[in-house]
């Protein structure tokens, strides 16, 4: 909301010397946030001029400039060069002299130009910041205005004032006007308010409803939303034989201008002028292109409407119209309609000044897709009782400016709910804001803001102003008396919080398992959910298809409006954009939570029950159970080189290995023992995936990516990927260690070299050596897979070390041995294995 | 059986001259063992004068032998003290040979890094785990009615659609991407018993375009306290210190009426930064309030028997004037430059 600071001013005494950052502050104070402040931009002397004589001169550029004569009030006339050519001798029109600085910034000098010194410059309105009106200069005559010569020009037509824009939060819909922020000017410093709609000169324009000749306004909603029917408070007034071609005088265009309304013409002017004046929005009908009276009522759905954007609107059962005899002729509170519009031709005005329901024209906005300045300030409430007052201000300003006459004829209806009174009970302002305010503090408070207090049993009766339909309850009362006296007031008090038990064994170990990852090489991030289909095809299942997945209605991208199921494609989306920063070695991971509904479960809620209220167990579960399953992911990937080549080091190109291995610091991190299993995936190299496992739940995979898809992905043949299940890792993972006492008997040594078929995964085959050796076997790691000479072809040998401890002596080499026997049994019978000599 | 060698006086005199000349000519451990073989093994003239003692008769057996033991005596100091020489030698060569550039060791370790982002989360978090509060979370795909209608955001209100909510398909199935981590208060406030302290970090999403100041996935910090008697002062209270632990022992907070749906009083914090680059300064962090007795409502609580306080702020952009970054896309791009800057440490 920008406020023109002259405007200001009529209604409450500001300072003279008030910058725009005193004003702001003020404001700030009480609530409302600075957002701006605006000025013309004009500076230095700019003063009428008189043209007392002027000579045409063609250039050679085609162009014919006029040599002016212009009187600015000195001595001698000026000489100025004049490009313009509608001004005829003895126009008053703008002079910006040399040292003056018009919007742009434009500075103004003495210049040489088409073999003449230019000692200044004739604007235009556009170049004094007054509309786009360019294609001539500014005669004053156009503004009705008759200076003398040397006059200053920026006073006149307003451009020394300058306004400050707040921003108004939605319950305050009554600062959308300058009443309402002139009143919290004078709440924030004390300074005297006079309240516009109470000004007594209005007196002579208001309607006298038991007098007048009623215009015919019915008021018909058969269809009231939420109980509540849309027309507030429709008040009309008829002014007849206006001068539709006045000029807008200056002071209204300089303000209109400031306050960010282009000046369109008087008639629009004048209502524009009033609703930010008055915050009610003002519609002025073409009276003569209205047949009949009015009839307000909710549309025919699939009736249509032109409205004056002269766009056909097709309304709905729920928008409220203004109709005439004709058909609709306006949405209600929204935007009225072509076929009423007031023209240049204009000659009599109905004037509206109506009050509908929020929340009607909040829909209508919102399906019509029409915000407007009207329809802002009806869904954030106007005052009702401020329709009449404002429409008195519109007749008397299209008496005054427009040359109109006021008429008898005219209608009002108010059937509006006025604000409650509200318990303010004794010592609950203290009791919610911990300040002991005075009685005094508390009730000047609510009396500034514009209630009436009276003091009932234990409690003040608090009737809160037509203009506040926010003020529903005693907290709000509580705001108002706390924003009025000061947050500052509020002192600083640590509550103590009972023991609380630190971060649960979920929170903890997805810190674990991230800092785990980063102490290892790998880099976080942390990518957009926003996939497309492809990519959730990609990894959504380990089988090609199509995997469930949620979709936005109204997505940013309209390529990516799944939801992911994985976390894969966000840092394949990541690298991409790493290598083509010329970042070619890259360990990534990412925790982050998954979507993954169901297949074929509907999710969501049909009908949702009231925010006000416990909505009862069951159906909270309902609720619970309307959202998709989002467990934790976490997911590596490395490309490039793993070691980079440094002296007497040769480059290890990142894959496999490097993913595994992120795998193995992840189930460290977590307490869980991950069991690795050849696995097959669709998007992975066929021999280069494992699948992971703890126990019999398969909790990922990791593996290489297939390199066709790689490089349709413009990624380097070998990306290495996994991706695990972290919520399940952490459910599975052993919460508490019992370890072992540790022995310090000798330990035993053996080697121990196996053949077996070359397809069968060693994993396996050292798992049956460690079940088979017994209790005796203290460690086994495999050392050499080796395949060639020596060992039949289609087989490998496999060897393995083994270390043998027994916890109360010391082993000898037969016990060993026969502990190695247990293992080579179990791994022949598994396996075939046979011992190699 | 060779001849007996004769012991004399010459005869040792002579083996210890010959056999220290050759120690102490040994450079290295090969030839000192080759010295130690031919004057201190069992075929060295000591070693067969020793031998020889055998033959001579008992009354010259003391003399003799006390000559030949204080000869190969010496034969032995000397080896043993050339030895000490020749290793150390030998070892300072080794250690020699052995140097290498320190500042250009080869490492097969490469550094990682958290995101700053998520260290800035857990650094918040911590310092309410100091204050006894717990970390409540929630689902980022959210029910309507916990992310609007809980939070007392009317069906129609503008504050509603002023929130660039991204929806999920069909549009009447009310599941959203919450817009705030709010929804964890009325959950918390559900799931929890009274009293409740917690603070709720998490990733949020509006329906903003990417831009330096902008981004449609974000992360908020969000702490809800709900007892008998907490006031408006204890909310202060606890922002100061939050902004103490955060920015300083001279940081404060300074409050401004606003409006949430969801508090009644509202307001928005400024954070005084007092070691800001530019100078101390005020900074808008985020917004704050009394709980709207409506949301105590909506969790079957008694709001004249409890009440409370609520608060959020945005981690980017606290990340953002924190740490004096001009751009927000440098935190989603994920380009690994960024978080390496911060390593392990926000």
């Amino acid at each position: 909301m920008r406020i023109p600071v002259s405007w200001l001013r009529e209604f409450v005494d500001v300072p003279a010397t008030a910058t725009a950052e005193d004003i702001l502050a003020a404001l700030v104070a009480v609530g409302f946030e600075e957002e701006d402040v605006h000025t013309f931009g004009v500076t230095g002397p700019v003063v009428v001029g008189q043209v007392l004589e002027f000579t045409a001169e063609p250039q050679t550029n085609g162009k014919t400039i006029n040599w002016c004569l212009v009187d600015v009030g000195e001595a001698e006339p000026r000489g100025i060069v004049c490009g313009a050519h509608n001004f005829a001798v003895g126009d008053k029109v703008v002079v910006s002299l040399p040292g003056a600085v018009l919007p742009g910034p434009f500075p103004i000098a003495a210049r040489k130009t088409y073999g003449h010194i230019s000692d200044g410059m004739i604007a235009s309105a556009r170049e004094l910041g007054l509309g786009e009106e360019h294609d001539g200069i500014l005669r004053l005559a156009e503004l009705g205005l008759d200076p003398k010569p040397g006059e200053d020009a920026a006073t006149l037509l307003g451009l020394n004032d300058f306004a400050v824009e707040i921003n108004v939060t939605p319950d305050r819909g009554y600062a959308f006007s300058i009443r309402g922020v002139a009143r919290e000017y004078s709440n924030s410093t004390g300074a005297a308010f006079r309240d516009p709609a109470l000004v007594p000169e209005l007196q002579q324009y208001a309607f006298e409803a038991t007098a007048a000749e009623e215009f015919p306004v019915h008021i018909d909603d058969t269809a009231p939303i939420r109980g509540r029917a849309g027309a507030f408070a429709f008040t009309t007034r008829l002014v007849r034989d206006v001068d539709a071609n006045r000029p807008t005088p200056p002071w209204m265009v300089s303000r209109l201008t400031l306050a960010g309304i282009r000046s369109i013409s008087l008639l629009v002017d004048i209502t524009n002028y009033v609703m930010w004046e008055f915050g009610q929005p003002i519609h002025g009908y073409d009276f003569d292109k209205v047949t009949g009276g009015f009839v307000i009522r909710r549309a025919v759905p699939g009736e249509k409407l032109i409205t004056l954007d002269n766009q056909t609107r097709t309304l709905a059962g729920e928008d409220l119209l203004i109709t005439d005899d004709s058909g609709p002729i306006g949405l209600a509170g929204v935007m009225g309609g072509a076929s009423t519009e007031m023209t240049s031709s204009t000659v009599n005005v109905l004037v509206e000044a109506g009050n509908f329901d929020p929340t009607s024209v909040a829909r209508t906005v919102r399906r019509q897709k029409l915000p407007s300045e009207a329809s802002k300030r009806f869904e954030r409430g106007v005052d009702p009782l401020v329709a009449e007052p404002a429409s008195a201000r519109v007749v008397q300003l299209l008496v005054e400016l427009a040359g109109g006459t006021a008429t008898d004829i005219g209608s009002s209806y108010l059937k509006a709910a006025l604000p409650v009174p509200i318990d303010l009970p004794d010592g609950y302002v203290a009791k919610l804001i911990g300040v002991d305010y005075s009685d005094a503090e508390i009730v000047g408070s609510l009396e500034k803001i514009g209630a009436t207090v009276k003091a009932g049993a234990g409690a003040l009766i608090v009737t809160p102003p037509s203009w506040r339909p926010d003020l529903t309850d005693k907290a709000t009362l509580v705001e108002e008396v706390a924003r009025l006296v000061g947050y500052g007031r509020i002192p600083a008090v640590l509550p103590v919080a009972p023991p609380g038990r630190g971060l649960t064994r979920s929170q903890l170990l997805r810190r674990s398992v991230s800092n785990a990852l980063a102490a290892a090489g790998a880099t976080e991030v942390i990518s957009y959910p926003f996939h497309s289909r492809a990519q959730i095809d990609l990894f959504g299942s380990a089988d090609a298809g199509t995997a469930a997945a949620m979709k936005l209605a109204n997505p940013l991208d309209s390529e990516t409006p799944y939801l992911r199921t994985s976390l894969i494609a966000g840092l394949m989306e990541i690298a991409r954009r790493n290598l083509a920063r010329g970042l070619t070695d890259l360990a990534l991971f990412e925790v982050g939570v998954v979507f993954q509904p169901a297949a074929g479960v509907a999710y969501g809620s049909a009908a949702l029950p009231v925010g006000n209220a416990h909505p009862g167990d069951e159906r909270l579960a309902e609720l619970n159970a309307s959202i998709p399953p989002q467990p934790w992911h976490v997911a590596s990937l490395f490309l490039g080189d793993a070691v980079a080549k440094q002296p007497a080091l040769a480059a290890v190109p990142a894959g496999l290995a490097d993913v595994l291995a992120s795998v193995a610091q992840i189930a460290q991190s977590l307490a869980v023992e991950i069991r690795v299993a050849q696995g097959s995936h669709h998007a992975l190299h066929p021999g280069r995936t494992a699948e992971l496992w703890v126990g019999d739940r398969s909790v990922g995979f990791a593996g290489e990516l297939l390199p066709s898809l790689a490089e349709d992905l413009d990624l380097p043949r070998v990306v290495a990927v996994a991706e695990l299940d972290l919520s399940a890792l952490i459910e599975l993972g052993r919460t508490e260690v019992a370890p072992r006492p540790i022995v310090s008997m000798p330990a035993a040594t053996q080697d121990l070299s196996l053949v077996v078929a070359e397809g069968i995964p060693a994993g396996e085959v050292l798992a049956a050596v460690i079940e088979g050796a017994g209790a005796l076997l203290e460690d086994a790691a495999l050392t050499d897979d080796y395949r060639g000479k020596g060992v039949e072809a289609g087989s490998k040998s496999l060897t393995f070390a083994l270390r043998f401890r027994a916890p109360d002596r010391t082993l000898t080499a037969a016990e060993a041995s026969e502990a190695k026997n247990g293992a080579v049994a179990l791994a022949a019978s598994r396996f075939g294995a046979t011992l190699r000599e | 059986m060779s001849e007996p060698t004769p012991i004399t006086e010459q005869a040792a005199a002579e083996a210890v001259a010959q056999a220290i000349q050759a120690i102490t000519a040994a450079s290295n451990s090969a030839e000192l063992r080759a010295a130690r073989t031919s004057f201190a093994g069992e075929s060295s003239p000591l070693a067969r004068m020793n031998g020889s003692l055998r033959d001579v008769p008992n009354d010259q057996k003391a003399t003799l032998g006390k000559l030949v033991g204080q000869a190969r005596g010496q034969v032995n100091a000397a080896l043993a003290a050339r030895e000490a020489e020749v290793m150390a030698a030998e070892e300072n060569a080794r250690l020699a040979s052995e140097a290498v550039d320190v500042t250009a060791v080869a490492t097969r370790w490469r550094p990682g890094a958290r995101h700053p982002i998520n260290l800035l989360m857990e650094r918040m978090s911590d310092i309410f785990i100091g204050m006894g509060w717990e970390i409540a979370e929630g689902p980022e795909l959210e029910n309507e009615w916990f992310n609007f209608d809980a939070m007392n955001f009317d069906e129609d209100h503008p504050a509603r659609a002023m929130q660039d909510t991204f929806f999920v398909e069909p549009l009447g199935s009310h599941l959203v991407l919450r817009t705030h981590t709010s929804p964890v208060q009325i959950r918390s406030l559900l799931d929890r018993p009274l009293p409740v302290f917690v603070v709720a970090p998490g990733r949020v999403y509006r329906t903003d375009e990417l831009d330096p100041t902008h981004t449609p996935v974000f992360h908020q910090i969000e702490g809800l306290a709900i007892d008998r008697g907490l006031t408006m002062a204890h909310l202060r209270g606890t922002l100061e210190h939050l902004a103490r632990s955060m920015f300083g022992e001279t940081a404060k907070i300074r409050l401004r009426p606003n409006y949430f749906p969801f508090t009644e009083p509202s307001a928005e914090m400024d954070v005084w930064q007092p070691n800001a680059k530019g100078g101390a300064r005020w900074v808008e962090w985020g917004g704050c309030g009394m709980v709207n007795a409506n949301v105590l409502r909506a969790a079957g609580i008694d709001p004249d028997e409890y009440q409370g306080f609520a608060f959020g702020m945005g981690i980017e952009r606290t990340l953002q004037f924190r740490n004096e970054m001009n751009d927000m896309r440098d935190m989603v791009e994920g380009d690994i430059r960024f978080s390496q800057q911060f390593g392990m440490v926000v």
